[in-house]
């Protein structure tokens, strides 16, 4: 479902391209009892940069997310959302694995949650950004796990974030629908230009997707790679391949040389 | 008879939608038959069971002189009273429970131990406290009421999806919009729950409260057509809880399809 803007609609949106926000995470540390999930973490990133975050499961990856957003916090270290011109706070949204929609409420109203009700029309405006805007009084219960989703996107989009969090929003979707939000996401983080936080396990959506590749392992960073591939970017092209192959081979801890052997 | 049952049960097999709808009351009907057929054989005396149609004419006569409508709203009116005050106050001590960890602290445990006697368990001591006022059935009903209400609200709200609640605070609700946008209505399938069951035990407590003590409602229209083997007016009096039962069942499933129309579970149009 590629989402086309038509030319005036991308000026527009060009000039708001500063929207995006730095993140600095300085020495953060989180434990859960006796496990430490980070220890002493460190990044930087710089305002309007997609960064994707992959690692194992239950490597930090969610939890270091999790904090940017405040839903946890760490027992040292700090983090600091930059500040915006004009803006007071930084507006901060989050994309969680399962939609989290309220059941109860029907698809517009849901994109509207926290909104003020005089801008129905931003919210319908963003609903048909994603596609949606003829499922404005759908219930959630009635859409498909993708359409789910490009809700839950809608609804962080209508407050113009300045930083987006994305915690493997698309991991239970399937193939296709995942590929076709793919698109829509980098297709609306380019016209917009926030900031975006990925956390995913799936390499080749990081790689699709995001400036930067961040691979966390025992709590630290254990690679910081930078994705030098032009946009649009295709799955199928050998500069793809080869860092694709590196990264996970990377995840896997497996050396090339051990692998020339089999 | 056999001849017309064959006839019928053809049509219902060429219609299939006619008969899916017909098939929950082919066992009633039966029974009505053969019920009417036992009183006018003489097989069932009429001092132990009267006929359907003794039963028809009693309920035409009864309500023609107004004294049926008259038992009717008493009792309506006991059964609702009771509904609101327990219900009420079960609602808001289930939320209170609930929501805030102090509350249930201090009153689930005693709340508890309360649930575990039976209301009706109670009717020597009432009758002392209240005689046979209408304070006394308002309180037992209240009684029977406020548990399974309060039990419902208060697993309800404990039951809020903990990831709309943390959805919901990143998106700027606290406090009271937390507890209109996510909190209640997350909680309302378990409560209407809890209303659709105290709605039924309702009925069943003032039955009982009504044939011990009252000097109307039903209940008493129906004990004192004991005293004069009025077996007609029992039976129409038994049957009007079976319908008023039903139309309070009705009633809660009225509101569960309203209140609960987003939820699949309860499948009705968008």
């Amino acid at each position: 479902m590629p989402v086309t803007f038509s030319s005036r609609e991308i000026k527009a949106e060009n000039q708001r391209c500063s929207r995006g926000v730095s993140v600095a995470i300085e020495n953060v540390s989180i434990a859960f009892g006796e496990r430490t999930v980070l220890e002493n973490f460190d990044v930087e990133i710089p305002a309007g940069e997609f960064v994707a975050i992959v690692g194992r499961s239950g490597c930090g990856k969610s939890t270091l997310l999790r904090s940017v957003a405040g839903l946890e916090t760490p027992q040292a270290g700090t983090i600091s959302v930059g500040k915006v011109a004009g803006h007071e706070k930084p507006d901060v949204r989050v994309m969680f694995q399962d939609s989290r929609l309220l059941p109860w409420r029907r698809v517009l109203p849901n994109v509207m949650l926290g909104l003020e009700p005089a801008l129905i029309a931003q919210a319908q405006k963003v609903l048909a950004q994603v596609g949606l805007a003829e499922r404005a009084n759908d219930w959630p219960a009635t859409l498909s796990g993708g359409q789910r989703q490009r809700v839950a996107l809608a609804r962080a989009l209508v407050h113009d974030p300045n930083l987006l969090l994305l915690d493997e929003p698309l991991g239970s979707l399937d193939a296709l629908t995942r590929i076709e939000m793919q698109q829509l996401i980098e297709d609306i983080w380019r016209s917009r230009g926030f900031t975006a936080m990925l956390v995913t396990h799936d390499v080749a959506e990081a790689l699709s997707l995001a400036d930067r590749v961040i691979l966390i392992e025992g709590g630290r960073v254990a690679l910081d790679e930078v994705v030098n591939i032009p946009r649009p970017r295709t799955r199928g092209s050998a500069r793809f391949a080869a860092l694709e192959e590196r990264v996970l081979g990377r995840v896997l801890q497996r050396r090339p040389a051990v692998e020339d052997q089999w | 008879m056999n001849q017309d049952q064959k006839s019928a049960m053809k049509t219902q097999l060429q219609r299939g939608n006619l008969a899916k709808r017909a098939l929950p009351w082919v066992v009633p009907i039966l029974l009505l038959i053969v019920w009417q057929w036992a009183s006018s054989a003489g097989v069932l005396p009429s001092r132990f069971l009267p006929s359907p149609r003794a039963v028809v004419h009693s309920f035409i006569e009864l309500s023609a002189s107004g004294e049926l409508w008259t038992h009717v709203r008493v009792s309506t009116l006991r059964a609702l009273s009771g509904f609101v005050v327990g219900g009420g106050l079960g609602l808001l001590l289930g939320l209170l429970t609930g929501s805030l960890r102090w509350a249930e602290t201090l009153l689930d445990t005693t709340i508890q131990m309360g649930r575990n006697i039976p209301p009706l368990a109670l009717i020597p001591l009432v009758i002392l406290w209240f005689g046979i006022d209408e304070s006394a059935k308002l309180f037992l009903v209240s009684l029977g009421v406020f548990f399974p209400v309060y039990i419902n609200t208060f697993h309800g709200i404990r039951s809020v999806d903990r990831g709309l609640l943390e959805m919901g605070r990143t998106y700027g609700l606290s406090g009271w919009s937390l507890y209109r946008e996510i909190i209640l209505p997350g909680a309302l399938p378990s409560i209407l729950v809890g209303v659709r069951f105290s709605l039924g035990l309702m009925w069943v407590i003032l039955i009982v409260a009504e044939t011990i003590s009252a000097r109307s409602g039903i209940g008493y229209m129906t004990m004192n057509a004991r005293e004069f083997m009025q077996t007609d007016v029992m039976v129409v009096g038994i049957l009007l809880y079976a319908i008023l039962g039903k139309l309070a069942d009705l009633l809660a499933k009225g509101l569960e399809r309203y209140w609960l129309r987003w939820n699949p579970a309860y499948e009705t149009a968008r």
